[in-house]
């Protein structure tokens, strides 16, 4: 028998074994709070907020198996003062300045003393650490409004292996915290961000950058440059309540323009870009038979985790810089040239899904002449802060367009915010690339889908074949790169998302709470978002887009020149596990 | 023997001695679940603090980040990170001692050796630590200082009992 039958607040219910009493009661419409349960990455029970009464005991639901008879109460005495108790201690430890906290009105913690109609808190005492960490120009961690509920845990050591921050200490000392309590930026931290997706409350966030970029704008001396990553557009809707999954291209154009940004360009025509000299640099690798498999380098998260953790296959990364810097590396030559505007007077600006492009955008070797090539990154959040800050009405405005020439865009280029998009818009290309002629072939479709690790062999028209592995979640990566590193599994050409889904899940994305992103398939409706966007397209490869064609004509010559080596080309750095 | 050769080798031996010591235990209990604790117990035991390069080689060996090592080693009281004195003082501050004026032999260990409550002396020769009861009640106030069990002591007999270790 695959179902068990309970009864929960005196109603009988059948529901599939296994399912636990918390999602029971949820799909029986009765939501009981909680906060340290984080589905598929933190189980501790240990916040105590989700207890309900099974017979005598009070028992955490969020944990607790539904068996065949079991007859559970949710709204009992017992439960709301035991509930209050344990939400009330985690207050009284709490730095409770919600009016300046970047996640007041979506904090987990907030919902659950509303919830539990908390009024005041009357436990007073002493206060746990307090600490604030901006060393990492990703990701603030400040100790001051941690519960110690995990999840960040779980997420960085647990779902991405990167093991950066762990509990430490016990008792009132129990912090969490990087090995030795260095700052964060001393650690093997990729600055994925994934922690800040899981964390309930403002305790890790992303190192903001809105005032440096308004005043970038404010500055009359400086021509500031915007570009925007594919993932953006799909998720940027939810800061201001539309549902998840919803495109919203032109408001976003429209609203960037609306800022003070003097062009409003797309990093979908840096991907492009990518596709041409990463593609290029694919076939001539499978020639040479070196450095194999390829893999590809657009996640920053990614390859600060190979510089990390496997150091000794650097030369398998391509040595392509990822489609926001080589837009900003184009901005401030090729475009700045056609203008006449002198460089040092463009500032550059990315909009991104994404926290680890923080530290990226920094990358002293991502630069040219003494010039970053992208001078400040924001995420998802921030942009919609932005804009709330304007005081613009994003959900009514009208669509705008992107500006030429570098916010023109493919299909191809756009799907690389989702997992298998960059092999897909790689495939695109290169097919026609080696048969030299145009094929109908558009949709590669092997690639898409979220299993964790997805393998395909492709025949190209000249009988060559490319085994290709896309693969996304850091875990996922890591397990394939020790496959490889046993011999058991070998390839021409990996796709690596530090992310689980690709960007559209990035750490710099809309932060859905624990109810709701484990009802709603988020991965699933941003990807279906991202698709409908490519397939709006006429132009659907990156090869054929009419300005990657005049900017190889009118500048770079060729993919993988002598220019574009210098200009779209980097390298990395072994860095060490401690 | 080792009288024989110059300080530097004898040095170096020593530490490749306790490494070897250290791989070893890795080795014995690498298999076993929750083998993390007696290997830090034997690096402990080895070095008398865990020293942050051995934990780099436990962390590789075991195939356990360096934040989860940190976490189990800053969780017990047992494990260091910092390097103890040749003595280490645990005075007794279970109730029974508490009460039979624990607490004035403590602050007369810290005042005559110059150091606070976990401290090392400067000369390395001693480290104060207060510790929960040592199930010595009948000699209270008791310390121990290595292995040897000092009981029944007054404030004013702190300075001649430290003599014994100079």
């Amino acid at each position: 028998m695959n179902t068990v039958k309970i009864m929960i607040d005196g109603v009988e219910t059948e529901i599939v074994k296994g399912t636990t009493v918390l999602e029971a009661a949820r799909d029986q419409g009765i939501n009981i709070p909680s906060l340290c349960y984080l589905q598929g990455v933190n189980h501790s029970s240990s916040c105590r907020v989700c207890v309900v009464e099974v017979g005598p005991r009070l028992i955490a639901s969020c944990t607790l198996i539904a068996e065949d008879g079991m007859k559970i109460q949710t709204n009992t005495k017992k439960v709301r003062d035991a509930r209050r108790t344990s939400a009330q201690l985690l207050l009284s430890d709490h730095d409770r300045e919600c009016l300046s906290c970047s996640r007041g009105g979506n904090c987990e913690l907030q919902s659950v003393s509303n919830s539990l109609n908390i009024r005041e808190v009357t436990y007073t005492g002493e206060h746990s650490s307090r600490e604030k960490d901006y060393s990492s120009p990703a990701i603030v961690r400040d100790a001051s409004k941690c519960i110690l509920c995990g999840r960040c845990v779980g997420a960085c050591g647990t779902v991405q292996t990167v093991g950066a921050i762990g509990f430490a200490k016990r008792g009132f000392d129990t912090v969490i915290s990087t090995a030795f309590g260095r700052p964060l930026a001393e650690s093997t931290c990729v600055n994925c961000g994934q922690c800040i997706m899981a964390c309930p409350v403002g305790a890790l966030t992303e190192h903001e950058n809105i005032r440096d970029v308004w005043d970038a704008i404010a500055d009359p001396d400086q021509y500031v440059v915007v570009q925007t990553a594919p993932a953006v557009r799909v998720a940027l809707g939810e800061e201001f309540g539309l549902p998840v999954g919803t495109r919203t291209t032109g408001k976003m154009a429209a609203a960037l323009r609306r800022l003070g940004f003097n062009k409003v360009f797309d990093t979908v025509f840096g991907a492009d870009l990518t596709i041409m000299e990463e593609g290029t640099e694919l076939l001539s690798r499978l020639s040479s038979g070196q450095n194999l498999p390829l893999m590809t380098s657009c996640c920053p998260g990614w390859v600060k985790f190979m510089e990390h953790n496997f150091p000794d296959m650097l030369d398998n990364l391509s040595t392509c810089k990822s489609p926001h810097e080589m837009e900003g590396a184009m901005v401030k030559s090729y475009f700045a040239g056609k203008l006449g505007i002198d460089p040092q007077k463009i500032t550059v600006v990315s909009i991104m899904p994404c926290t680890a492009k923080k530290f990226e955008g920094a990358r002293e070797e991502l630069s040219n002449k003494d010039m970053q090539d992208v001078d400040w990154v924001l995420t998802t959040r921030e942009l919609a802060a932005m804009i709330k800050e304007a005081g613009i009405d994003f959900v009514n405005l009208k669509d705008e367009e992107f500006d030429n020439p570098l916010g023109v865009g493919s299909g191809a280029g756009t799907i690389f915010g989702a997992t298998g998009g960059v092999s897909e818009a790689a495939l695109r290309t290169v097919f026609e690339l080696v048969s030299g002629q145009p094929l109908d072939t558009i949709e590669y479709t092997a690639v898409r889908g979220m299993d964790g690790i997805k393998e395909n062999t492709v025949e190209l028209p000249d009988g060559r074949t490319i085994r290709t592995a896309v693969v996304h979640g850091l875990g996922n990566a890591r397990r394939l790169m020790e496959a490889m590193q046993r011999g058991e599994k070998s390839y021409d050409f990996m796709e690596v998302m530090a992310c689980a889904g690709g960007c559209i899940t990035g750490g710099g994305q809309p932060i859905l709470n624990a109810a709701d992103s484990s009802r709603l398939d988020v991965k699933a409706l941003r990807a279906k978002a991202i698709y409908s966007e490519d397939e709006a397209q006429t132009v659907r490869k990156s090869h054929h887009n009419p300005f990657i064609k005049q900017l190889y004509a009118e500048f770079l010559g060729e993919p993988n020149s002598h220019l574009a080596h210098e200009l779209l080309h980097t390298h990395y750095t072994a860095r060490t596990k401690y | 023997m080792e009288q024989h050769q110059p300080c530097s080798n004898s040095t170096i031996a020593e530490a490749d001695r306790k490494l070897e010591q250290i791989k070893l235990a890795i080795d014995q209990y690498k298999q076993m679940k929750g083998a993390l604790i007696p290997i830090l117990h034997e690096v402990q035991d080895v070095y008398g603090f865990l020293p942050e390069p051995v934990l780099q080689v436990v962390s590789a060996e075991l195939d356990l980040p360096m934040s989860e090592i940190y976490g189990v080693a800053s969780f017990y009281h047992f494990f260091s990170l910092t390097p103890k004195g040749e003595h280490v003082i645990h005075v007794c501050m279970g109730t029974a001692c508490y009460i039979k004026g624990a607490q004035g032999i403590l602050d007369r260990l810290s005042t005559e050796l110059k150091v606070p409550v976990q401290g090392t002396t400067e000369d390395n020769k001693f480290t104060l630590e207060a510790t929960r009861c040592l199930g010595a009640c009948g000699l209270a106030p008791v310390l121990t200082i290595g292995e040897k069990v000092h009981g029944r002591l007054t404030p004013n007999a702190v300075p001649k009992m430290l003599k014994e270790y100079n």
